[in-house]
This record gives C-alpha cells, structure tokens and sequence, in this order.
C-alpha cells in the first residue's frame, strides 16, 4: 500500500515524527544500560544521567549471583531440544492428518484446534499432580515434555495448513518409483516444510525461551533454573539492589536481543506466517 | 489383518503417535482432572480429595471479593488495553508502510520489547517507575512523572497499560502492515483520483480490506490480555492491596500460594468457559466484517 511520493514534505513530517516516537520507544533501555553500570550512589543521585564513571564490576557480581552461565545453559537446552522435537513430531502429525483424513485423524485434529483456546492456567494445576506422578517433577526432560504437549496444537495446525498447499503428485511419483511412506516424508515433504519450520520454530523459541509459569511449577532445583526463573528468584533476594539487579535484567534480555537482531527477517515473516492461526 | 492394513496402522502410530500422546498427557488429562477437581476440596498434598459438589462455585460467586476484584481489573484491563494497543500498532503500521527511508530500523525497533519476556520486561519498568519517572520529573517538573506510579491504585493501571502497550503494539504492527501491503494500489489511486479524502480512503477502503488482520490482531490481543501473569506478577505483584491482581494471577495464589487446588481449577474452570466464549464471539463478530479485495 505504499501511497504516491507526491506529498513530500507530509513524508519528511511523518519521518521525523516517527523517529520521535522510536526515540520515546527506546527511553526504557537506555535507563536500562546507563544506569547498569552505575554505582548505587550514582543511581540513587541521578537515574537519567550519563554515568561519570563506569562500574563494570555490577556485571560480574550479578553474572555469579544469577550464576547466569548455568541459567543461560539450561533455557539453551530447553529451547532447542523442544523445538528440536516439535517440528518433528507436529510436522509428522499434521502430514499424516493430511494425507490421511479418516474420522478418527479429523476427530484428533479438531481436538487439537479446540485446545488452542485453553489457557495455561486451566490446566496448570492438575498438571502439576500428574507431572509428579509420572517423576518428571525437578527434570529438564519432564520440562520438555511438557512444551511437547503445549505446543503440538498450534504447531500441528500451522503444519496442518501448510501441507494442505502441498501437491500430492510428487509423493505419487516417488511411490511409484519405490520410495516408502516413510522416505516419501523425510526425503520429499520434509525439506518442502522448511518455510513453514522457520515460522514454527521462531514463534515457539519465543514462547519457551521466554516462559516463567511452566518451568517455575516444574524447575524447583536452583540448577536447574532456566534464564526468567533465576531472574525472578533473584529479584526475591535482592529487592531494590538496582546496582545489581539492573546488570542481571541486562544479562538476561542479551541474547534474546541478539536472537532477534540476528534472525530478524525470519522472525518478521514467521509472525506474519502465523498470523494466519485467527 | 492383511499387510496393506498392518502398514497403516503402524504409519498411523509412527506419525501421529508421539504428538497425541504428549498432547493427551500434559493438556487433556489434566484439563479432565481440572473437571473433577473444581467440584472438591483438595490441598495438592492429599491422595483423596473430598468431593464437595457445587460449594466451590457458589464460594467464587458469592462470597471471593478477592476473585470479583481480579475479574474486574482483568476485565477493565482487556477493554482498555486490547483498544489501545491495537490502535497504536495500526497507527505505527499506517506510517511505516509510508515510503520513509527509515522504515525498516523504525519497524525494528517497535518490534524489539516483543521479545523480551514479561516477566523481565515487567522488572524493567518496575525500575522506570520508580526511579527513571522521578528523575524525568525532577528535571522536567511535569507533575505526570512525579506520580507514585506504582503505589496507586489508578496509576498503576495505567501503568500496566503503558507496559503492555509498549511491549505488544509492535507485534500487531507486523500483522497490520503485512495487512496493508496487500491493499491494492489501484484502488487507492481511484479512490485518490476521484478525490476522496485520506480519512475516507481509510474508512472506506483500508479498514474494510484489512478485517482479517483486525480479526487476528483482536484475538491476540484479547487472549494475551486475558491472561496476563508475568508482567502483574513482576511489575506489582498485584498490588496495592490487589487492585492490580489478574485472573490469572489470582488462580495461581490461590493454588500453590494458599493451597486451595479445588478452588483453584474451579476458578481456572470458569476462567476458562469466559476465555473460550469471549474469543469465539470476538472472532465471530469480526469475521462477519471482513469482506473480499
């Protein structure tokens, strides 16, 4: 929808004013930054300042408080290992709901559509009696697990749309020219879903990367604790300690930041992609 | 059973077998659990929970100020901030879908807070508030920044609604402006030509044409407000004195705070019947609005 080039001096306008309200966007991480690596003295006197003189040792105090590199170790596996997982098994799914719509497989899928709209928090409490049930309780795997099973739904329904685009000639041909069920998925419809697996894996990192609720009820382990976890249990410990908590804050949304800047085209197209789930 | 048959049965379990047993685990079970566990009185520790019939709900309905409390805020919550969110990212995705040369760093940027959690993002501003506020209105002397803005029942509404505007109108942006590429430039330039004005082009033709986006971008925003925990659960903790508390947070002290889990799923029960309601009926609504390029 880009207007005509016409109104020169109204796109000047809208320019400036937009970078205005990008500056005024960007205010909270500047505090952020400037006042992580201030002393407390410093913060307390004057929080908008540039800081006088720099106190990089804010960082490592709160890097072994947090004991951030563990943290950071732990959302790592968890991230990856669930993502790892859920394309594979969701992917699986929703070709074989596909290609294969007897009754029991649209009963299922249904099921699985009707899930999304159930919020976390309904089902959360008796989770957690049969999360302990089965010993996954205080386990990375039981964690795992667990965003197995939340993520299917939405997972299986981008798929579930995305395989419906697919034409079904080249799997015939390749049948015929001897491939199994098997190898006709993993050799043919697997490497076509790529697209719609960069979409499903960018909006389920952020989810899980990002997710304190879950681990929070499954993670009681200090070792165990993922990067929103040791956040929060740090923020219990050290109210108000800004000199701190503020390089903690800072440690914790880097990579993330980083994660973003890096993949930010495929982040972008992936939202857009999965827009399509109203 | 022949070959043929037994090869489907095993493909159907190779294929499907994993996600639906996971998905029977960790959603159906408990949701079925949640079911009975509403109707008894249960501690989380005990083995046999005793079945009260109905006295959960007529406890949540009649007698738990605190629930109606959280139920209010959530409600006033969604209203104000699903409108206000959805504006700005339109507004954000109309200008930047304007031929500026910075628009894609300004696109970049809006979306940033999107990915940060809120449980952090809500530890933020919790120190904007407090400390990065009073310093802009000792400088300035507007009497806005010098509010206690946490320590106020109104002003942290509203404070909640900054937050959460800051952190989704990025997000629908990216809806909206993928919405708006696709409105068809001959269109416009008829529209143009036969000279409407821009707020008609964007009544008239704009709006109508991307109700898709405004399906989706209403859906999230109703869903993600609706459910709100992390950024209550650090930016206030629901206080003060629990004007700030959200369903959802509501729920979770109620559980594994107080110990109450029959209460608890019999909240998150309901919670659950208004969530499925309110957004089915939004999608419908919206839905019956769109209309083809």
């Amino acid at each position: 929808m880009e207007t005509s080039k016409r109104y020169r001096f109204g796109t000047w306008a809208t320019e400036i004013v937009m970078i205005l309200v990008a500056l005024l966007f960007l205010v909270p991480f500047y505090f952020l930054f400037v006042n992580s690596v201030k002393s407390f003295g410093d913060l307390l006197t004057d929080s908008a300042a540039w800081p006088q003189t720099f106190v990089w040792s804010n960082y490592a105090r709160a890097w072994s408080i947090t004991r951030f590199p563990e943290a950071l170790w732990n959302s790592f596996v968890v991230t990856v290992v669930s993502n790892l997982l859920l394309v594979l098994i969701s992917s699986m799914a929703a070709y074989r709901m596909v290609r294969r719509p007897t009754r029991y497989n649209r009963v299922l899928f249904s099921l699985f559509v009707a899930a999304m709209v159930i919020p976390f928090q309904s089902v959360m409490i008796p989770l957690v009696k049969v999360v302990s049930t089965l010993d996954l309780m205080n386990s990375i795997s039981g964690l795992v697990i667990c965003y197995l099973g939340f993520g299917a739904p939405m997972s299986i329904f981008l798929f579930h749309g995305f395989v419906k685009g697919v034409p079904v000639e080249v799997e015939e041909a390749a049948t015929v020219d001897g491939c199994t069920p098997y190898g006709v998925f993993f050799r043919i419809v697997y490497p076509l879903m790529l697209p719609m697996m960069v979409t499903v894996i960018i909006l389920n990192t952020l989810w899980i990367w990002n997710d304190y609720l879950l681990p929070s009820l499954v993670l009681q382990k200090a070792e165990l604790r993922t990067i929103p976890i040791a956040t929060y249990a740090f923020f219990g410990q050290y109210t108000k300690q800004w000199d701190l908590a503020l390089p903690a804050l800072v440690l914790g949304i880097l990579p993330v930041i980083a994660f973003f800047l890096a993949m930010q085209k495929y982040i972008i197209q992936g939202i857009m992609a999965g827009s399509v789930k109203g | 059973m022949n070959r043929a048959k037994s090869s489907q049965w095993l493909q159907q379990w190779i294929f499907v077998g994993p996600s639906t047993l996971f998905f029977v685990i960790i959603i159906v079970i408990p949701f079925m659990l949640g079911m009975y566990y509403s109707f008894t009185e249960w501690n989380g520790v005990a083995n046999q929970a005793k079945w009260v019939g109905l006295d959960n709900f007529s406890h949540i309905l009649w007698n738990d100020d605190k629930f109606g409390t959280a139920f209010w805020f959530t409600v006033r919550f969604t209203v104000v901030g699903v409108v206000a969110a959805n504006i700005f990212g339109f507004l954000l995705a109309y200008f930047l879908t304007k031929p500026l040369k910075t628009k894609n760093v300004l696109r970049t940027i809006f979306f940033m807070p999107n990915v940060i959690g809120g449980l952090l993002l809500g530890f933020i501003w919790q120190f904007i508030f407090v400390k990065g506020f009073a310093a802009i209105g000792e400088s300035t002397n507007l009497s806005f920044f010098n509010l206690s803005w946490l320590g106020d029942e109104i002003t942290a509404f509203w404070g909640i609604v900054i937050v959460f505007i800051w952190q989704t109108a990025g997000y629908l942006m990216v809806i909206y402006i993928s919405s708006l590429t696709n409105v068809p430039r001959d269109m416009l330039e008829a529209a143009e030509i036969d000279g409407a004005s821009r707020m008609q082009i964007l009544r008239s033709i704009i709006l109508p044409l991307i109700m898709p986006a405004v399906t989706v971008c209403l859906f999230l925003a109703i869903s993600w407000s609706f459910k709100m925990f992390d950024l209550n659960l650090s930016l206030t903790k629901g206080g003060p004195f629990g004007s700030t508390e959200s369903v959802a947070l509501n729920i979770y002290n109620e559980a594994f705070v107080n110990n109450r889990y029959g209460l608890g799923t019999a909240k998150a029960l309901i919670f659950f019947i208004i969530v499925a309601l309110v957004t089915s009926l939004q999608v419908r609504l919206t839905k019956s609005r769109e209309v083809e390029a």
